[in-house]
């Protein structure tokens, strides 16, 4: 018999389960569907564009860099797809086309492929991305947006609150809705078809309802004890998006759920740190990455004990 | 004369890309290919200067006060750098700044002082020394090159693309730094791996077929 070919049974009892990456990633993708569909209907063929080239340049790369490192193709487990759906998300709809092509290509080789591809990469691909971009070119990156009804261009409200500006604040309604057309990154305007789509996961058991709850409810604490406006706070900028499905990225965030919450926690404070406190006026993508950091020490200081074990050192087991 | 220990720090033993000796001024000033240069050719002095002294010196030094000898030897040479640098290329003294100083505590000059010349000979250590600082000033001049063309769209100044060209920030940015310098390493080790590779089938094929003549 050929090496490899062998099949090894362990001992009963066997348990099967039918979920592969390629169907979580599914999950994710239709998930993501209404905030999609609200962007479209308010940035109208610019954000199609900007989604449809991100997402081919993402599974592109994957394919070109797999082929050279002579390894398995894995595009269709369509995590390549997410992450470009993502990163498009993440733009502002008059972000030029290099710009959607360099965030793709840099999050897809050199964050995740580098570090050998699905399952190893420390951070989270498509906010590395967004990161790379943001420090390369910050002027396209944030301070304005795109106004659909008189197709102007706008400072979105949380950079509107950071530079004191004179401009009106949309109302809370208008945030949570997004549709009227209100301001900011692409998959990001709308709070409820996040909240939407991130429900959807938690309910199909894809992504754990702690970092999500403990994430926002974080930065609704942080934002009451600094005297803001809790629901605007909630509703702007990504962090509906951050929240739901990026911190929750399997691979770059604890699994304990003591380290969920640990990881979520800290995620909101960075984030309410850096709106209150720091030279942007958004921290969602920032805090997450830094806790990307930090989510391997976490995950090693809340490893539950093993059956059996002691609890503590030097503690003696009790055998009978 | 061994030309051995010169080729050594070029490519096999560089100081940069193999060794990672003497990051912190590599992150540093590299961010223009002019300032790599600077920087680079101002340690391989500093680098030749104290080999020489620290292995001429070698049989006077008593062993258990060397590194305060070493020392004090490498902060000569870097004074005589700083000052030359200040009288006569100021804007480069200017740009380089604390680094030029800080070659005191550069890894790599104590390093080659304790790992080789304080055992070889004057010629030996002086080979040594040059080939270090070579590979080291070499080194920092590709990063450097590579972080301005897309940092700035320039290299040594001169503007390459055009007025139309938005630069890549990050690239001079101190992550742009990490990032080619990462790139730059595993570059040289994928090269490293694929020659030893060759070289070891090369070697099995030369066995083999001598077996077949036996």
């Amino acid at each position: 018999m050929e090496e490899g070919k062998k099949l090894w049974v362990s001992s009963s009892p066997h348990i099967r389960s039918g979920l592969t990456t390629q169907k979580i990633m599914l999950d994710v993708l239709i998930a993501l569907l209404p905030a999609f569909g609200v962007s479209i209907y308010v940035f109208g063929l610019p954000a199609l564009l900007i989604t449809i080239i991100c997402v081919c340049t993402c599974v592109l790369t994957e394919y070109v860099i797999e082929v050279l490192k002579k390894k398995p193709i894995t595009i269709s487990d369509l995590s390549a797809c997410v992450t470009g759906v993502l990163i498009a998300f993440n733009l502002p709809v008059q972000a030029p086309w290099w710009m959607c092509i360099i965030g793709s290509v840099f999050a897809i080789a050199i964050v995740k492929q580098l570090f050998g591809g699905i399952g190893h990469n420390f951070l989270n691909p498509a906010l590395a991305g967004r990161a790379f971009l943001l420090a390369s070119w910050p002027t396209r990156m944030t301070g304005t947006s795109f106004i659909p009804v008189d197709a102007m261009t706008e400072a979105t409200p949380l950079g509107i609150l950071k530079q004191g500006l004179d401009a009106p604040l949309p109302s809370n309604m208008d945030m949570f809705l997004g549709f009227p057309g209100v301001y900011g990154a692409i998959g990001e305007i709308s709070a409820v078809a996040l909240i939407i789509g991130g429900l959807y996961l938690i309910i199909r058991g894809i992504i754990s309802w702690r970092i999500p709850t403990f994430y926002l409810l974080t930065v609704a604490i942080m934002a009451f004890a600094f005297g803001e406006d809790v629901i605007f706070q909630l509703c702007a900028g990504g962090l509906m998006l951050g929240a739901f499905f990026m911190a929750t990225d399997y691979v770059s965030s604890p699994s304990t759920p003591i380290g969920q919450i640990i990881f979520a926690v800290g995620c909101g404070l960075l984030t309410m740190i850096i709106r209150k406190f720091g030279g942007y006026p958004e921290g969602v993508s920032y805090s997450i990455l830094l806790m990307n950091c930090a989510a391997p020490l976490i995950q090693k200081y809340t490893q539950p004990r093993v059956y059996g074990k002691p609890k503590k050192k030097g503690e003696a087991v009790n055998e009978g | 004369m061994n030309f051995k220990y010169l080729t050594n720090g070029l490519v096999k033993e560089n100081p940069t890309f193999r060794l990672l000796l003497g990051m912190c001024p590599t992150m540093a000033v590299t961010t223009a290919a002019l300032n790599g240069v600077g920087m680079g050719l101002s340690t391989t002095f500093v680098l030749i200067g104290s080999n020489v002294a620290i292995s001429a010196l070698r049989k006077v030094i008593p062993d258990s006060i060397r590194i305060p000898a070493f020392i004090v030897i490498i902060a000569s040479f870097v004074t005589i750098v700083g000052m030359v640098l200040e009288a006569y290329l100021p804007s480069l003294y200017a740009t380089l700044g604390i680094y030029i100083l800080l070659i005191v505590v550069n890894c790599i000059i104590l390093g080659r002082a304790e790992a080789f010349a304080f055992d070889h000979t004057v010629s030996e250590s002086l080979m040594d020394g040059i080939g270090m600082g070579l590979g080291f000033t070499m080194s920092l001049t590709v990063l450097g090159s590579v972080r301005e063309i897309f940092g700035a769209g320039s290299l040594f100044g001169f503007s390459l693309f055009g007025p139309n060209f938005e630069p890549v920030t990050l690239m001079i940015l101190p992550p742009g730094g990490f990032i080619v310098l990462g790139l730059g390493i595993g570059l040289i080790n994928w090269i490293t791996i694929k020659a030893e590779k060759r070289k070891e089938a090369k070697a099995e094929e030369t066995s083999t077929s001598q077996e077949v003549k036996a």
